[in-house]
């Protein structure tokens, strides 16, 4: 994931800036009232933008739903409406854990405790249904479901 | 009541009033258009209706008078109200540099020219400041028309505005002292009274304002409102009565306010401002014979092409303090190059001096050249021509 700079700006709110995997310079501006601008910036003049986008808060919310940032955590409530008896956990992989730094696969998770891992979230990022080549780093929390007896399972091998 | 002791006077009184705000509409509403701001407008009205303008008012001159005192003290107050303390603290770090390089050049030409036209000092003291401080209200109307407010040029240009703001802290008590102290010795001791009385307001703005906001977190908009202009004016009347300005005192209310109710009172006090600013900049000018402004012309044109040329350099040296390519530290400077509201309200404090008219009509030719000519400079110094299509790799 890369760095998202963070910048105040006095008297209209702050902008958080990053540089995309092609290389466009993105920012997205909050202004205190929660109107939000996402600004690309110019690639002959990197301190200038070449496109302004400007969003309501109500704007800003379609967007988020549209990006996913609320996906996993929708489906996850859903999931638990359906099944009773089905919990949700979630786990932090610690900088000790054995798993750190090791797949998903290594840990035979679902054979051992029957609990399935539904999403790795990293930081501001989530992974969703993560394969089991998804490697662990420490500071994920992993999202799990299961019953409560195999959720404690695997809380145990986790983070131990 | 007066409805009823001077039923002509006072139905006089409405139609002036009504007509001037009517005038004022269309005007803010031309300027909307024109992409500028509406004070260069405002002053050319207050010359119209002014003593040897076209319509000279007669009844009304006292009420639009004191509805001009409270516009400077809400003028300061929503200034005072703009920025939150870790804005100031942050501002204040990063932009320190940068802020004394913007006092020491955008100062000095104002000062010097008052000494050239053989004022008294200060007279000359306050030009400096006329020709010191931009005008935030019109920079962030520029910056938020023109898409700016993501540049990167921009924070500096915002650390800038938060120094000048807590420049004028100092500046505005000081100058108000050294206008009513007299002889130098005089001067001395009121610019002391002064500075110790901010010390003393602001040290109890700033230890007991978080207790104030809480006070007035609780109740409706209305009752808020009414706190706030209360406050305002109650505090500017006792700084006034120290000998302080009035305008200092309102400006240390806003900056006593925090936390959501800052927000709050910034949203309700900025159309009250709107209203009695715009009676402000109309009487300012209203005071100041045409004949002295078309004579100030001349120098004020010098001063303004002397002035944008520092606010220029100011934001270069800004912007490149902060990592900005050539175009943006062309465009930090030629943003910052607008005087407008503050540089007026400074001008207004030396009034009563023996240049005080002198000092007023170049003030406000100056503030007329650049409040139009910055937000044109900005517009086309260092822009980019914008292209909507995705940059291609």
């Amino acid at each position: 994931m890369p760095e998202v700079r963070e910048t105040l700006l006095p008297g209209v709110g702050v902008r958080h800036e990053f540089t995309t995997e092609t290389g466009e310079r993105l920012a997205v501006l909050t202004h205190r009232g929660g109107r939000r601008e996402i600004a690309v910036y110019d690639r002959a003049d990197p301190d200038a933008c070449s496109t302004v986008l400007h969003l309501s808060p109500g704007d800003t919310r379609t967007l988020a739903e549209v990006l996913g940032v609320s996906q996993v955590s929708e489906a996850l409530v859903a999931v638990q409406q359906q099944v009773e008896g089905l919990a949700i956990d979630w786990v932090k992989v610690t900088a000790g854990s054995p798993f750190d730094g090791r797949t998903i696969a290594d840990g035979q998770f679902r054979t051992q405790t029957g609990a399935s891992i539904v999403a790795v979230v990293r930081g501001d990022m989530t992974i969703p249904a993560p394969g089991p080549d998804t490697r662990f780093v420490a500071g994920d929390v992993v999202v799990s479901v299961g019953t409560a007896d195999g959720l404690s399972r695997l809380r145990h091998l986790l983070a131990p | 009541m007066i409805v009823a002791a001077a039923d002509s006077d006072a139905a006089l009184t409405f139609i002036e009033i009504g007509a001037i705000a009517v005038g004022l509409a269309g005007l803010a509403r031309l300027a909307g258009r024109l992409g500028i701001t509406a004070i260069p407008f405002y002053l050319l009205a207050g010359l119209a209706v002014g003593e040897g303008g076209f319509a000279p008012l007669d009844v009304s001159a006292e009420f639009i008078s004191t509805a001009a005192e409270i516009g400077v003290l809400l003028l300061l107050l929503a200034l005072g109200l703009e920025y939150s303390s870790d804005e100031l603290r942050h501002g204040l770090r990063t932009g320190l540099v940068p802020g004394v390089v913007d006092g020491a050049v955008n100062f000095a030409p104002g000062f010097l020219a008052g000494i050239l036209l053989g004022w008294e000092l200060a007279a000359a003291v306050l030009l400096g400041g006329v020709c010191w401080v931009s005008s935030s209200g019109i920079i962030s109307k520029v910056l938020a028309d023109l898409d700016r407010l993501a540049n990167r040029e921009t924070p500096a240009i915002l650390n800038l505005l938060v120094i000048e703001d807590l420049a004028m802290a100092v500046f505005l008590p000081v100058a108000g002292a050294m206008v009513t102290g007299g002889d130098l010795a005089g001067s001395v001791v009121t610019v002391g009274v002064a500075i110790a009385a901010v010390a003393v307001i602001l040290s109890i703005a700033l230890r007991y304002g978080g207790h104030l906001s809480s006070l007035l977190a609780g109740g409706s908009d209305e009752s808020l409102l009414l706190a706030v202009f209360g406050l305002t004016l109650l505090v500017g009347g006792l700084a006034q009565q120290l000998d302080v300005s009035a305008a200092i005192g309102a400006f240390l209310v806003g900056l006593a306010l925090s936390g959501s109710v800052q927000e709050r009172a910034g949203a309700l006090i900025g159309p009250l401002r709107d209203l009695f600013a715009a009676v402000f900049f109309l009487f300012f000018s209203f005071q100041i014979r045409p004949g002295d402004l078309v004579g100030a012309l001349g120098p004020a044109a010098a001063l303004a092409a002397v002035a944008l040329s520092t606010k220029l350099l100011t934001g270069w040296i800004a912007a490149g303090r902060a990592g900005v390519g050539r175009a943006g530290r062309l465009r930090a400077g030629a943003t910052l190059m607008a005087r407008g509201e503050f540089s007026i309200v400074i001008a207004s404090i030396g009034a009563t001096l023996d240049d005080g008219a002198d000092l007023g009509a170049l003030a406000a030719a100056f503030v007329l050249l650049t409040a139009i000519a910055g937000p044109l400079g900005a517009r086309f110094i260092g822009s980019v021509p914008r292209r909507n299509q995705r940059a291609t790799v």
